[in-house]
């Protein structure tokens, strides 16, 4: 990162190292093996080959930036062929030696696998000779103009993506196009080779072009009045809804599915958000006002033996959000005076005497226990109960669409602004002349609000609960969510859920290896884009500067 | 009429007394000045009249009613507002928004209402804002309303933090070392402002400062305090020529010696 430190030869043989041995990492956890099943591209490439790939490419991307001007595609070079030799050592112990009394996963198909299926001696020449040109190519394609490389690894991206989830692609595109055209482009749950090459082709033209309309935007904006850059966003806002509305008639009952268990958690994120990224408190029991939400549901409607009034799921909801915001209110008091370290381990613990309580003996005559409630109605409009989950897409888009609305508008006022002012500096807040009890228990009562929402939505869908569903983790989850998404963004919250929850839900052959991949994430995201992928609005801002605003000298030197 | 007194006011941390008996009268609409070495319990004692810390012993009177047992943000209602020796704004919060973050005692609408964006609601956060944008180009600051506090130039901090003490509208405006980190023309700039917020709004000022030449040239009154007690008390003259005042800078060999000073300002003048 530093300028002064020179980037030697020897740190890019470090560097190399470093990506080989996470290769090799994951390949003796089996990851490689697991993802060897999942073609990308029919034929050409495997997941585990993307992979094997991928790791010494991003190093040797790395490389690139730091190694000195004349000689990059050399120190590239080395880094990706140092990448190569742990795995090659790899390759030649289990050959010779049959590493599998000491690590299970080293097994024949995953040596196959790496050398792809050559053998050893062959396998591990092209594997030497493929890691390198790939290394290269990544230096090359860091060298050329950002007009033109954003597009490739744009359409690179794209093509992987594509590639990763053809098998769904291939259901929906069938059920859209029929069997016929649907196997020109993927048969048999992979991606074909032309229709990979032509994906990609195109989707680099269109970001190609799509930059370059991007740039003359910029530059018609400026000359545009306000009013045409608002009716520009209307369109675009109008179309946006219309896309939602239809959006279960283009995804289909699967990924409707996987939809709601995202909307769930955009829910809950939104909640958290109004807690933890506008108000700053960073409270780790928030499953509490979750399961507050959805045992409340489910006892006011179970058709069960522990139901007590079978009302309507409509009736019950807003009961289960004002027993959640009651509880938020309460949990809330004793932890006003309480900051940081100390309010993040009283709330966990909330959480959890939640959790145990719903599990105890004690309150097992009205809330199962550990059984649980059973039963309980799946909610219904106007007579038709909502069984699909496409149909109970829409209770879960209108819970998001609350949420959302709420959270923008309240912190565009004043009560926003009270929430920011206590993040930043609570003392200075207070002597602001700001109520921090009110503010506080605000913040902990809208929060638990939509996560009670959430929560009774949650129960109504599953039509069973039980108190393992309600486990820290969740918690947990819902924070990560956050901090992937960008602290105090709302759009962070979506994307967050889509990578934390939408993704894991899509790959679940990997579900073995889902905490690995969280953590790797985690990691990855602290250290590259530590704001999260979509910061709340604080960077917007700034571009929208006063436009009469002058520069910063040119004011300290007026006056 | 004195608009705050401090009567016999103690603070003490354990055994620490940073502020001791301290007596201080202040006279509505005048311009008193805080001096002493570092350490004396100047912001101790700001602290204790914005409810920051409650003070140990004695009392403290505002218009008339203790402050006693009141807390941080009823005190900036009753109409005391403040800065900080160290500069402690909402960084990242725009200027525009720290401002309307200090006319909140003026705010009078329900959270609901901003849901439902009420007339109301609508009306008083356009005139927020509008006081906000008058605030911002009455400190000189006009035109960046949208920009991050954390990316202003220091000087400019400092006028945001007085911005948004204005903005609650006090009667008493208390500023920690405001001329801090300046050079010798942005002192006597800051020193001008100073007094016209005086002069324009009618607001008592209790300043703590270190620069002399600012004390000396706005104060009507000045107080030293020395290890939490107070030495001496006085005009500017008073204080220049008074011989405890001289020995507590002096004996402790502070760098920034009053007599050197002082003799600059007599020679300036
Ligand atoms: N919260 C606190 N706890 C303990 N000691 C404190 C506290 N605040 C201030 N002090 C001590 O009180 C004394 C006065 O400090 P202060 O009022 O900040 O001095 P200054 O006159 O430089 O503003 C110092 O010795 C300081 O260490
Ligand atoms: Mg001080």
């Amino acid at each position: 990162m530093s300028n002064e430190k020179k980037f030697t030869l020897r740190n890019a043989i470090n560097q190399g190292l470093l990506a080989g041995l996470i290769t090799t990492l994951i390949s003796t956890v089996g990851m490689v093996e697991l993802f060897s099943q999942r073609q990308l591209i029919a034929g050409v490439m495997t997941m585990a080959q993307l992979f094997i790939f991928l790791i010494p490419a991003l190093i040797s991307f790395q490389t690139a930036r730091k190694a000195p001007k004349n000689s990059i595609l050399l120190f590239s070079a080395v880094t990706s062929f140092f990448a190569s030799l742990p795995v090659l050592v790899l390759i030649l112990l289990a050959s010779t030696f049959g590493l599998r009394r000491f690590l299970i996963n080293v097994s024949p198909s995953l040596i196959e696998t790496l050398t792809f299926g050559q053998g050893p001696l062959v396998g591990s020449l092209i594997l030497v000779l493929a890691t390198t040109a790939v290394g290269v190519a990544a230096a090359f394609v860091d060298q050329m103009d950002e007009k033109i490389r954003k597009p490739i690894l744009a359409g690179l991206m794209w093509t992987i993506l594509v590639g990763t989830f053809s098998e769904i692609l291939q259901e929906r595109l069938r059920a859209f196009f029929g069997i016929g055209f649907t196997n020109l482009i993927i048969k048999s749950k992979a991606l074909q080779p032309v229709a990979a090459l032509i994906f990609l082709v195109v989707v680099t033209a269109i970001s190609y072009f799509w930059q370059q309309r991007g740039d003359s935007i910029k530059k018609g904006l400026a000359s545009q009045s306000a009013t045409q850059r608002r009716n520009m966003t209307y369109a675009q806002r109008i179309a946006f809804f219309v896309l939602l509305l239809i959006l279960p008639l283009l995804l289909g009952s699967y990924l409707s599915e996987v939809t709601n268990n995202v909307g769930i958690y955009v829910l809950m994120g939104l909640g958290l958000n109004i807690v933890v990224g506008f108000a700053g408190l960073l409270d780790l029991g928030y499953v509490a006002f979750f399961a507050i939400g959805a045992y409340v549901m489910a006892i006011l409607t179970s058709e069960g033996f522990l139901g007590v009034a079978q009302t309507s799921f409509w009736l019950a909801l807003p009961v289960s959000v004002i027993t959640a915001v009651i509880a938020g209110i309460l949990l809330g008091t004793p932890v006003l005076r309480m900051r940081g370290d100390y309010l993040a381990i009283v709330t966990l613990g909330f959480g959890e005497i939640i959790r145990i309580m719903a599990n105890s003996d004690l309150l097992k005559p009205y809330i199962g226990g550990a059984q649980g409630v059973l039963q309980i109605p799946k909610p219904s409009f106007f007579g038709t109960s909502l069984i699909q989950p496409g149909q109970l897409y829409y209770v879960v888009l209108a819970g998001v669409l609350l949420a959302w609305f709420v959270s923008t508008r309240l912190s565009n006022s004043r009560l926003g602004r009270q929430w920011m002012a206590m993040r930043e500096d609570e003392d200075v807040a207070e002597a602001m002349g700001i109520n921090l009890v009110n503010t506080k228990l605000l913040a902990f009562a809208i929060g638990a609000g939509f996560s009670g929402l959430s929560g009774a939505i949650f129960a109504s869908k599953l039509t069973s609960i039980f108190p393992h569903s309600f486990n820290l983790l969740i918690s947990i989850n819902v924070l990560s969510l956050i901090i992937v998404g960008g602290m105090g963004s709302l759009p962070g919250v979506v994307v967050g859920s889509l990578i934390l929850v939408g993704l894991p839900e899509l790959l679940r052959e990997f579900a073995e290896f889902r905490p690995w991949m969280y953590g790797a994430l985690l990691i990855v995201m602290m250290l590259a884009k530590p704001e999260g992928f979509w910061p709340s609005a604080i960077q917007k801002r700034e571009l929208h500067a006063d436009e009469e605003s002058p520069p910063v000298e040119e004011v300290a030197a007026a006056d | 009429m004195s608009i705050l007194s401090a009567k016999n006011v103690t603070k003490r941390f354990g055994g620490l007394v940073a502020v001791g008996n301290l007596n201080i009268d202040l006279e509505e609409g005048s311009i008193v000045s805080i001096i002493g070495p570092n350490g004396a319990g100047k912001t101790t004692f700001f602290n204790c009249v914005t409810g920051f810390y409650q003070v140990t012993e004695g009392e403290i009177l505002f218009d008339g009613q203790s402050l006693n047992h009141r807390s941080t943000d009823l005190i900036t209602r009753l109409g005391i507002s403040r800065t900080y020796q160290n500069i402690r704004l909402f960084a990242n919060m725009t200027t525009i928004e720290n401002i309307l973050v200090g006319e909140h005692p003026h705010l009078k609408t329900f959270w609901a209402e901003a849901i439902f964006r009420t007339p109301r609601f609508l009306k008083e956060e356009k005139d927020a804002e509008a006081e906000a944008r008058r605030l911002l180009r009455y400190v000189g600051l006009a035109g960046l309303g949208d920009s991050l506090a954390r990316n202003l130039p220091y000087g400019a901090q400092r006028r945001l933090e007085i911005a948004r003490a204005l903005a609650s509208k006090p009667k008493l405006l208390l500023l920690d070392e405001p001329t801090a980190g300046m050079n010798p023309n942005e002192s006597a700039e800051m020193m001008r402002f100073i007094k016209n917020l005086r002069d324009d709004l009618g607001i008592t000022i209790l300043l703590i400062e270190h620069d002399m030449r600012v004390v000396m040239g706005i104060s009507e009154h000045i107080h030293v305090l020395d290890f939490g007690q107070k030495i001496a008390e006085g005009s500017p003259k008073e204080i220049q020529r008074n011989p405890r005042v001289i020995e507590a800078y002096l004996g402790r060999g502070a760098a920034s010696g009053l007599e050197k000073q002082t003799d600059g300002i007599s020679a300036t003048v």
